[in-house]
């Protein structure tokens, strides 16, 4: 079997005795099938943004009791063993470094906030979620190097309407849903490594040649993410089987990095080329977003309706595509608003109080509709519900459904969904109130006057679309084409992610700990001290005491039975 | 007595009325050294607006009133302004009569030693006569209602102004004599913060002074008395407890209050000791020292008891002080209530040695309070430390204001005792002091 383990793999994995191998596992080798597309589209801002993803499906059950899975072959085997072990339905984890400009670039194939995410939904027959939350937060923190192992209670929640499973299944009970982030994560080499080791052709062949960190950490925004869930086989969902989707999202900014020339190739971008298809793989593709540019003549072009783009399709399986250096030019036009976007600040000033505001933007010219929203703050920014204010137009919009969770201090963060009905064509502004709490001196991080991150809101909603597609089933769709509108005058699924909030608490000082204890202990016993002579003493003359000598003299009087002095 | 009474009483709503309505209310509701955590009017919005929701007012961490409270503001939410109006002047309408309840009783246990002949002769200018008396609940009422604490505190809606209503209805129904009552708002005051537990054993010896039962511990006629007045004071507690039960259902509001007067986990800066010392403190002391200074409250009050026996009107204000200095989250509330009974004890001030250093201390600590807060959090240029020295300043003033009128008390009472020119075995004049 095909393991990925590294050498950081932590000793859960010992468990699985492999080895044995019956008829039925030799059978199950053949059912899992491999495609790896890159898509790459020009921005209206001047950058160029470049989209991995590799897919695995695999028809296998995880969950089964009967037979454990033991031979793997396409599928890795540590992110197998990881959904068996903790009964995990679905698993949705990314790494992100930068912030999705959504006004200059569009909207994204798969939205990812900045730092790490991680949403995970388990099984029904879980009984204790929270202890198997936690052991997988560490074992996927061993697994792709990161410290998610910062994930714990203060920071995980359970929002009630804003994540559903994106897989087969019905949900209804969000208590064994866990959904945290940790937007002060950074993505470097050591993310990327374990995540390409988890691809079948690793980085050796096929599109992850591409993936050099020299180059790709060189960029306005990176983002890596795994999505693992169960999916039907075929339309008629006679069988299930799993699903792993190993996403990249790029942006490059050629302006920075091209010299100055609106040109581009994928040596420039990824200063590397393009060799030979994965040979595991099932189809390998590149998708060149030519919309704006229509007099570039290349092989085989396809028209990709879904967001009304022309895409030129290079298929890596057919040995003739390379050996052809191309260079593009390009040229901007004005794209297509994005319907949905969302920002967010923080107001006020000092050290006590402030106020986070969320605006929210309905680009739509003429439709109104709902919008989710969801807020995880942490405990140390107390909000005050009764704040809570939704202005649209400048008028009141009451929300339609309230779920607000408050939060326990060192417990749990508080959660805030609302389902706000958005008019056409305006801008929606959520204002809440805070209180900053002083935390104790153990509490900060080393460099506490950097600030404390507040994860990203999520804004989930179904956009009306208004374009048209096929819709046909069928295998041969690109991979992406699953994240663009399906139908006309359908509803398609949204999710924005905000900016992260950076907020600075007050800070005691840290060099004084010994002092105050010293000093309050001072304070006390003064009060300690009076108290007790009042209380223990009387009130007496004051005689003067005799001098030494005729002290002494008086003792030796004593001794001798002799009258004292006076 | 009457017309400046009124007078008074009309000046101060004007002052209150005024700030109500100015932009002046919104800053002092904020104010740290005004509302803490346990009572903050903010704070009751939102437990309110909790319960609105749907979600139990005690299930986070900002609600930490009592559910009593919430049945009151559930009605008078709207009328708030009102309440609190009204509540510093029941305080100080019974601070008045409180006064002149004890008045006359000075008055009959002079007469009495007078007629027995206990007071020694050169001390006959230490007796206090009818005419320096006479206004003083007059001056009770003008230091509470007039003080600025009071009128803070009143401003910004803080809760404790009810509390300190409560407390001040308790010391006069102690007066009035009537144990029942006594007993009862008792159990409301340790119901609201738990700290009035102390008061038990001032309200005791009072009644037992008043029913002319010595406090003898072999006596029954003690025990018997002892054993009624705590079952009036814990059956009433039970019954409150269990009200509150029943308006929530659950027992939620156990750790959301007491547990959190008692563990101290909001380290929101305050005028009191606890908030830094606990921010700085090592984790693994930290219970060890919650323990410490939640017994320093309770621990004076046996000794003190054991002191001052005969004189229970005294130890009721020596353990108001005190829980309004140790306390785990004093406001400047809790400082005004103890500050309103010092006319009281107006003919004290010839003994008092630092009386002059404590007001200039209290004056110029409550002035740089709002200095270095605002240095600290808004203007970044000072730090935590400059608050929290000015903290430990006015903990210390308090601290010595008090202990002085210790002194001056029982000074006084040795005086009437001894006589109040000493002399020294030779004849010459002699001074006083404690061995």
């Amino acid at each position: 079997s095909r393991g990925a383990e590294g050498a950081a793999a932590p000793p859960v994995f010992t468990w699985l005795s492999d080895g044995t191998k019956d008829s039925e596992s030799f059978t199950a080798a053949a059912r899992d099938q491999f495609q790896e597309e890159l898509v790459i589209r020009p921005l209206h801002s001047g950058d160029i943004y470049a989209s991995f993803q590799f897919r695995t499906l695999w028809d296998t059950d995880f969950l089964q009791e009967r037979q454990k899975v033991s031979h793997y072959r396409l599928f890795p085997k540590s992110l197998g063993q990881v959904l068996s072990k903790f009964s995990v339905r679905e698993l949705h984890i990314s790494f992100t470094q930068g912030f999705w400009r959504t006004m200059q670039w569009g909207q994204p194939f798969i939205p990812s906030p900045p730092g790490a995410e991680l949403w995970v939904w388990f099984h029904d027959t879980v009984s204790d979620v929270d202890g198997n939350w936690k052991e997988l937060t560490n074992v996927l923190s061993g697994i792709f190097c990161a410290s998610l192992n910062f994930i714990d209670l203060t920071n995980t929640v359970q929002p009630s309407a804003s994540f559903k499973p994106l897989g087969l299944g019905n949900a209804t009970d969000h208590r064994f849903l866990r959904y945290a982030t940790l937007p002060r994560e950074i993505v470097c080499t050591e993310n990327l490594t374990p995540w390409k080791k988890l691809l079948p052709c690793g980085s050796k062949a096929g599109l992850s040649v591409l993936l050099k960190s020299e180059k790709l950490f060189h960029s306005s925004f990176h983002s890596q993410a795994v999505h693992i869930r169960p999916v039907c086989q075929d339309e008629q969902c006679t069988s299930k089987a799993w699903e792993l989707r190993q996403t990249l999202n790029v942006v490059f900014d050629l302006y920075t990095s091209g010299q100055g020339k609106k040109e581009w190739s994928l040596f420039k971008m990824f200063s590397r080329t393009l060799t030979e298809a994965c040979p595991l793989a099932t189809s390998s593709k590149v998708y060149v977003d030519i919309t704006d540019n229509p007099e570039v003549k290349l092989k085989q072009q396809t028209v990709v309706l879904g967001d009304r783009r022309t895409y030129s399709v290079f298929d890596l399986t057919r040995a003739e595509m390379f050996g052809q250096l191309r260079s593009l030019n390009l040229l901007l036009r004005d794209m297509l608003r994005p319907l949905l976007h969302a920002e967010r600040y923080v107001a006020g000033f000092g050290l006590q109080t402030g106020e986070i505001h969320t605006v929210i933007y309905n680009n739509h010219p003429y439709r109104a509709f709902p919008v989710l929203l969801m807020d995880s703050v942490p405990w140390y920014l107390q909000l005050y519900i009764h704040t809570l204010t939704v202005t649209s137009k400048s008028r009141d919009n009451k929300p339609s459904y309230i779920h607000y969770q408050p939060a326990k201090d060192r417990h749990r963060p508080h959660l805030l969904e609302m389902l706000i009905q958005l008019p056409p064509h305006s801008m929606t502004e959520v204002t809440v109130q805070f209180e900053r709490a002083l935390l104790k001196w153990t509490e900060y991080t080393p460099d506490p006057n950097h600030g404390f991150y507040v994860g990203s809101s999520v804004v989930s909603a179904l956009v009306p679309s208004m374009v048209a597609m096929n819709t046909n089933f069928t295998q041969d769709q690109p991979l992406f084409s699953s994240f663009v509108p399906v139908k006309e005058e359908s509803s398609y699924f949204v999710r924005v992610y905000t900016e992260p909030l950076l907020v600075n608490l007050p800070t005691p000082d840290f060099s004084m700990p010994y002092n105050v204890i010293c000093l309050t202990c001072t304070v006390v016993a003064v009060g300690y001290g009076s108290f007790y002579n009042l209380l223990t003493r009387t009130f007496q003359v004051d005689e003067p005491s005799l001098p030494l000598a005729k002290r002494l003299a008086n003792l030796i009087r004593r001794i001798r039975g002799v009258p004292l002095l006076a | 007595m009457a017309a400046p009474l009124t007078l008074l009483l009309i000046v101060a709503v004007t002052i209150r009325a005024v700030l109500f309505r100015s932009s002046l209310a919104e800053l002092i509701s904020e104010r740290v050294e005004v509302v803490s955590p346990l009572n903050a009017w903010k704070r009751v919005v939102e437990g309110l607006a909790l319960l609105d929701l749907g979600v139990s007012p005690y299930s986070g961490d900002v609600f930490h009133e009592t559910p009593l409270m919430i049945y009151l503001f559930h009605f008078t939410v709207d009328y708030a302004e009102i309440v609190f109006m009204v509540s510093p002047y029941f305080v100080d309408c019974l601070s008045c009569l409180l006064a002149s309840l004890d008045r006359a009783k000075i008055f009959r246990k002079q007469k009495y030693a007078l007629e027995s002949d206990r007071y020694p002769a050169d001390c006959l200018e230490l007796l206090r006569s009818p005419k320096e008396m006479f206004y003083i609940p007059l001056k009770v009422a003008m230091f509470y209602l007039l003080n600025p604490f009071t009128i803070l505190s009143c401003v910004a809606k803080s809760t404790c102004g009810l509390n300190n209503a409560i407390i001040a209805l308790f010391i006069f129904c102690t007066l009035k004599g009537s144990a029942l009552l006594s007993g009862i708002l008792l159990a409301l005051a340790t119901y609201q913060s738990i700290y009035p537990l102390t008061l038990f054993a001032p309200a005791l010896l009072f009644f037992l002074q008043r029913l002319y039962i010595p406090v003898n511990l072999r006596r029954s006629s003690f025990w018997c008395f002892t054993l009624q007045y705590a079952f009036i004071y814990v059956g009433s507690l039970v019954v409150i407890t269990g009200l509150s039960f029943f308006l929530l259902g659950s027992w939620d509001f156990i750790p959301s209050v007491y547990g959190f007067i008692f563990s101290v986990p909001d380290l929101t800066p305050n005028i009191g000791l606890f908030w830094y010392f606990f921010a700085e403190m090592f984790e693994h002391f930290r219970l060890f020292f919650i323990c410490v200074f939640q017994i320093n409250v309770f621990f004076y009050t046996i000794p003190l008891s054991i002191k001052l026996k005969e004189h229970p009107v005294f130890l009721i204000f020596m353990q108001i002080a005190i829980i309004s200095i140790f306390k785990s989250y004093p406001t400047v509330g809790d400082v005004a209530l103890y500050m309103a009974f010092l006319p009281a004890w107006s003919h004290l001030y010839r003994f008092l040695r630092n009386i002059f250093l404590v007001s200039c201390v209290l004056l110029a600590c409550s002035a740089l309070f709002p200095v270095l807060w605002h240095l600290w959090i808004y203007a970044g240029s000072a730090n935590s430390n400059f608050y929290y020295a000015i903290t430990l300043l006015f903990n210390f003033g308090q601290i010595l204001l008090v202990s002085d009128y210790f002194y001056a008390y029982l000074r006084r009472e040795h005086h009437l005792t001894h006589g109040l020119y000493l002399k020294k075995k030779d004849g010459t004049e002699a001074t006083l002091v404690l061995k």
